[in-house]
């Protein structure tokens, strides 16, 4: 093989990436969720992620686990590195520190309220699941998902799904009452910046979930 | 730099709201962290500095944040009085309130609603060019009727000519921009709601 030809080759196959990165995929045949559910459903990006064969050490930083390399949501995110990385480190914190603030089940219970108000299916399953896993409230959950956010709960849960709506609207019609609700409800200034932060974080993470790809139903294994 | 949620709320180092603020260290850290790099991004091959400033100056507005708002029209204004112009007319043109839109999930049909679907103006896009008058259209989508995004709105931003690198940063500053004036609306009702 001349060098000409392995010159040409890999331009050719260059050239063949880089058209397939710039395309947008339409997924046929595949089992969408009709509702609300707490099943785990799978994603579908509608752009290209990077390849792990693309990635360098900028893109691993900003995917903070390695193993997300391997998650097309992650991997198509890692395009913007920087952004990327600094998402997924304020995701972690407001989530996942347990120093002081909401109990986790809440901060769940926000992110969930705040993905069936906007509309996210995927995002709601997952918070709704971990808010479940946290709470072992599954009824209320389920309520939560099946009826929408003006389901009765009870008082403390009420104010926290509430504030959570509010801030979500457009422009955010979040005020005093809300907050007041929630102190009533018991909750301190340091856990109600957690309701704030979770409802406000999943405005982020909703919008990217339901604009770059598709929620998918599970395949379901021949035998079940 | 100075902490861009801080200084839109007049809150200074040691404030209550700061100390509370500081319970979520990281978070706090990040998100000035994505703000820098959404603004003085390393790479500015597929969104430059000036469609970031007006996609923000857009989708303030449209939210109607006012200290946010400000901010990010002064700082397109600094680099582009007149796009500030073309673009603060396009949103006072796409002002409604959300979230609304139709679910493809058909069992969510009864929870569909309907609003108005912006386009920038046949005049607007002639100023704007195509690349901007799509940003913002697609950045009203995702501001309003996000449960309307599908493939076909990304493929209207790549045939205006953005790569899907461009489409991934556009899409998280308008992401991160709904995040942003949540905080900075939520936590400015908690600092002036009375205990």
């Amino acid at each position: 093989m001349t060098e000409t030809t392995q010159t040409a080759e890999t331009t050719e196959t260059a050239g063949v990436a880089e058209r397939a990165a710039e395309r947008v995929t339409i997924h046929h045949d595949v089992a969408h969720p009709e509702a609300f559910t707490r099943e785990p459903l799978g994603w579908l990006p509608w752009l290209t992620p990077l390849r792990e064969d693309e990635l360098t050490e900028r893109h691993y930083e900003g995917l903070v686990e390695p193993a997300r390399a391997k998650n097309d949501y992650f991997a198509l995110l890692a395009r913007d590195p920087e952004v990327l990385g600094a998402r997924t480190r304020t995701d972690l914190d407001i989530f996942y520190n347990t120093d002081g603030g909401l109990p986790r089940a809440e901060r769940e219970l926000a992110a969930a309220a705040t993905s069936r108000v906007n509309g996210c299916v995927f995002c709601a399953s997952v918070h709704a699941r971990l808010a479940v896993k946290e709470s072992g409230r599954d009824a209320d959950v389920d309520r939560l998902l099946a009826d929408g956010v003006t389901t009765d709960l009870d008082p403390r849960w009420n104010a926290i799904v509430a504030a959570s709506v509010a801030l979500t609207a457009t422009p955010p019609t979040f005020d005093g009452s809300h907050v007041r609700a929630l102190r009533e409800a018991g909750l301190a200034d340091e856990e109600i910046v957690d309701v704030i932060n979770g409802s406000a974080f999943f405005n982020w993470a909703n919008r990217l979930m339901l604009s770059l790809g598709e929620p998918r139903l599970p395949r379901r294994r021949a035998s079940a | 730099m100075p902490d861009v949620i801080n200084t839109v709320l007049d809150v200074a180092p040691g404030d209550h709201l700061d100390r509370i603020r500081d319970s979520r260290p990281a978070a706090k850290e990040n998100s000035q962290r994505t703000y820098d790099a959404l603004f003085t991004p390393v790479d500015t091959a597929d969104v430059t500095r000036v469609e970031r400033l007006a996609v923000a100056a857009f989708v303030s507005r449209l939210h109607r944040q006012e200290e946010l708002a400000d901010h990010y029209a002064v700082a397109l204004g600094a680099v582009d009085a007149n796009l500030l112009a073309l673009v603060v007319t396009q949103a006072d043109a796409g002002l409604t309130t959300g979230p609304y839109g139709t679910y493809a999930e058909t069992g969510l049909a009864a929870e569909s609603s309907d609003g108005p679907r912006f386009a920038v103006s046949e005049e607007g896009a002639l100023e704007l060019g195509s690349r901007l008058s799509a940003a913002l259209e697609h950045a009203h989508l995702l501001v309003f009727r996000p449960r309307e995004a599908s493939p076909e709105a990304l493929q209207r931003l790549l045939d205006a000519g953005w790569s899907t690198t461009g489409v991934v940063t556009l899409s998280q500053l308008v992401a991160f921009l709904s995040y942003q004036i949540r905080e900075v609306h939520g936590l400015r009702v908690l600092a002036t709601t009375e205990a």
